[in-house]
């Protein structure tokens, strides 16, 4: 397996609607940062790689074939991806499997979202024949998966209003973040409406349109780039069924695997001691300190306890979403990718006011579907 | 693209094309396909390294379609898996991507398209450029069109070679117990049929096809094991060109023609091919592309013009040709899958029997 390196990474402004461009131009925004960041053109990658979340959002089938063109992808290879939310993470771990593989010097992987032409509550609420219809967006699914969490952890109630209060704080240090809120407090938050108990509306990510992108490249490609570079250590990914008798949708035994599987390929025997700083893809407050556990960061029922001690926030013990995470910008398609952009940034030092001292090692994070398909990398300064 | 590593394919199974497939959900309609290439390679399903599929949420008309399909694999204990929004035909190129890395040895790659749940000419249209094209409502019969009547005004076709290629596609596709048009017709006498969209008749575009099919691939020794005579893949590649249609000479395929170049087509003499043209005219166009000789056996199978169920035709084109290379009846085979209007993105698969 061939070394491979993150040298450029971008992303748009983004915004609950982006009126002032099309998809191309959004997806553009993106593209054009992170060539800049690996000073490229378009004419110097070899391949794209394209993921986004259901083509129902945009109405737009397959909208890689019309933005080859924007996508600079004309007679060269461009694939398409979609593992629902975690998509953004598997887009870009096929584009680090085009470089490991030793096929291409320098990969674009690019994810977006422009959910201002859809109608998101409705397109994730899909109707398949035989099941209950329960599916009443994201947060219908997920809600009582957080409730599950409470009861068996027995963590307080205010751990969700801790989360959300923190990723709003961080997000006003991201110029790149769709919610600034410069009143956030936990008043605000409590007070806000209760949409899926216990899930108030400031617990709950937005829907916002955005794209990111990075360059991937071949170690020889990135000793020639001009910036820092953020070594790709291992990738994992796993996938479970979204139902099957005695599934642990609160603690996934695929997040379970995948991140045990990645560990071992980078190297990692204690993570929480190993890892300076972590992206996780918290789109409903309470998803931190279920992901903690699920990642191996603290015992079972025991990750509230890391939020209620401040560990997570920037200047703790461990950094989570020091961006401002999905609960400040949720293009779902990109999502996964931006956690994964964000964990790079975080180790080349390029993260601005939210870059956390000496972070050397870092963890991107992405799930989807059911809580069911998990995409990972960890990336650092130096290669293993 | 050269391989890093040898990766063959060592099973194919695929479900009978039909008009309308009632009975079965997705997941049904995979099961036995699933099971029958796994039972062909020899292999249980805790044994595949790495899944990958394609399908498309727009052919069957929600979102999220390919999550329910994963019952189909039974994933528990969970898998390494992914999948793309094409053809599966890309979905085996990303598998065959991961097993270049050397460190799984076997992948499972299923497709799946009920195309009888939309107007698939509909919704194709979907495809194109939301802002200037798709909403003057062009459909895909309507685009094939377009590509047909530039190509015989530029003289390189006639509508009796359209029209030779749709009683070949049907006259083998008598052999092809999953084709869904079969039969023995004559040039003259489809000739005699009214256009659908001039300058293409019925018989010019394929049929309305549900069905699935599963793909195994395996590397080295592994391949070995598992079947007598694995179909090496030699050579593989992929490229897209630009959208707008009048951006491109739609009577050529520079996409194709430089996939199969880098695939290695040229590079010895070629005994099948099964080429993904779901209408007559870019049969044509492929076979220049690709730079066929008359010699080769080209699409024994019927084609996309026998059965072409949307996101799986391209990948049932590589089972087609590997399994030749399988059975002894072809030592070197080329397999092509196309997506998007008017041949925008090509594949280009080259397979061998041992060396």
């Amino acid at each position: 397996m061939k070394p491979c390196a993150v040298i450029g990474v971008g992303q748009s402004r983004h915004a609950s609607r982006r009126d002032d461009v099309s998809l191309a131009g959004l997806v553009r925004e993106a593209v054009d940062r992170a060539l800049s960041d690996a000073a490229l053109t378009l004419e110097d990658i070899d391949a794209v790689v394209l993921g986004k979340a259901p083509d129902t959002f945009e109405g737009v089938m397959m909208p890689e074939l019309y933005l080859a063109d924007c996508l600079g992808a004309g007679s060269k290879p461009l694939l398409r991806v979609h593992t629902a939310g975690s998509v953004g993470g598997s887009t870009a771990i096929m584009a680090v499997n085009l470089i490991r593989a030793g096929l291409h010097s320098r990969v674009l992987a690019v994810a977006f979202e422009k959910q201002s032409e859809s109608e998101a509550m409705w397109a994730l609420s899909p109707k398949y024949p035989f099941q209950p219809p329960l599916l009443a967006g994201a947060g219908g699914y997920f809600a009582p998966l957080v409730r599950a969490y409470i009861r068996r952890s027995g963590a307080p109630p205010d751990i969700g209003v801790r989360v959300a209060v923190k990723d709003r704080k961080h997000a006003l240090l991201n110029p790149y973040a769709h919610l600034h809120l410069p009143d956030i407090s936990t008043e605000a938050v409590t007070n806000s409406a209760m949409l899926w108990d216990p899930l108030r509306y400031l617990e709950t990510c937005p829907s916002s349109d955005g794209a990111c992108a990075m360059v991937l490249s071949s170690e020889e490609a990135a000793r020639r780039a001009p910036g820092p570079i953020a070594w790709v250590r291992a990738t994992a990914m796993r996938s479970e069924p979204t139902m099957f008798a005695g599934r642990d949708q609160v603690n996934p035994q695929a997040g379970r695997d995948c991140a045990a599987a990645l560990y071992k390929l980078a190297g990692i025997t204690s993570p929480r001691r190993d890892i300076d700083v972590a992206e996780l893809y918290v789109p409903f407050s309470w998803f931190e300190p279920m992901w903690l556990e699920n990642l191996g960061f603290a015992e079972p029922n025991e990750g509230w306890r890391m939020t209620a001690e401040g560990a997570t926030a920037l200047g703790g013990a461990l950094p989570i979403n020091p961006s401002g995470g999905v609960l400040s910008t949720n293009p779902i398609g990109a999502s996964g990718m931006l956690r994964f952009a964000e964990a790079a940034l975080q180790v080349r030092g390029l993260a601005g006011a939210h870059q956390v001292d000496g972070a050397k090692v870092a963890l991107g994070h992405a799930y989807g579907g059911g809580s069911q398909f998990f995409s990972m990398w960890i990336v650092a300064r130096q290669q293993l | 693209m050269k391989p890093t590593r040898e990766v063959a394919i060592v099973a194919f199974a695929q479900s009978p094309s039909v008009r309308r497939e009632w009975a079965r959900d997705d997941v049904e309609l995979l099961l036995p396909v699933i099971q029958e290439a796994l039972s062909q390679a020899g292999l249980s399903k805790e044994e595949v390294g790495f899944t990958a599929s394609g399908s498309s949420d727009f052919v069957t008309g929600l979102p999220f379609s390919f999550v329910l399909a994963l019952d189909a694999v039974g994933a528990s204990p969970p898998i390494e898996e992914t999948h793309v929004e094409m053809d599966g035909a890309w979905a085996l190129y990303e598998a065959w991507v991961r097993l270049s890395l050397g460190d799984v040895d076997t992948a499972l790659v299923y497709a799946f398209g009920r195309s009888s749940l939309g107007e698939p000419r509909d919704v194709l249209g979907m495809q194109l450029d939301p802002y200037y094209v798709a909403p003057l409502a062009p459909d895909a019969i309507s685009l094939a069109a377009l590509q047909a009547r530039a190509l015989l005004d530029s003289g390189r076709a006639t509508e009796r070679a359209f029209a030779e290629v749709a009683a070949r596609s049907r006259r083998n596709a008598k052999a092809n117990p999953n084709a869904q048009r079969s039969g023995d017709f004559l040039p003259e006498a489809l000739l005699d049929a009214p256009y659908l969209v001039a300058p293409l008749r019925r018989h010019d575009c394929p049929p309305i096809s549900d069905g699935a099919v599963a793909v195994m691939l395996a590397a080295g020794e592994k391949a070995r094991a598992a079947t007598a005579r694995p179909a090496w893949i030699r050579g593989i590649d992929h490229r897209i060109e630009p959208h707008g249609l009048g951006m491109r000479d739609l009577t050529r395929s520079p996409s194709t023609a430089l996939a199969a170049a880098n695939a290695g087509v040229g590079q010895g003499r070629v005994d099948v091919a099964e080429v993904h043209a779901p209408f007559s005219h870019q049969e044509l166009i492929l076979r220049e592309a690709l730079g066929l000789s008359g010699e080769v056996d080209l699409n024994p199978s019927g084609g996309a013009l026998a059965a072409n169920p949307l996101m799986s035709a391209g990948l049932i084109r590589i089972g087609e040709a590997a399994r030749r290379v399988m059975a002894g009846s072809a030592r070197r085979a080329v397999a092509h899958a196309t997506s998007g209007p008017c041949l925008q993105q090509n594949l280009v698969c080259v397979l061998e029997a041992a060396p």
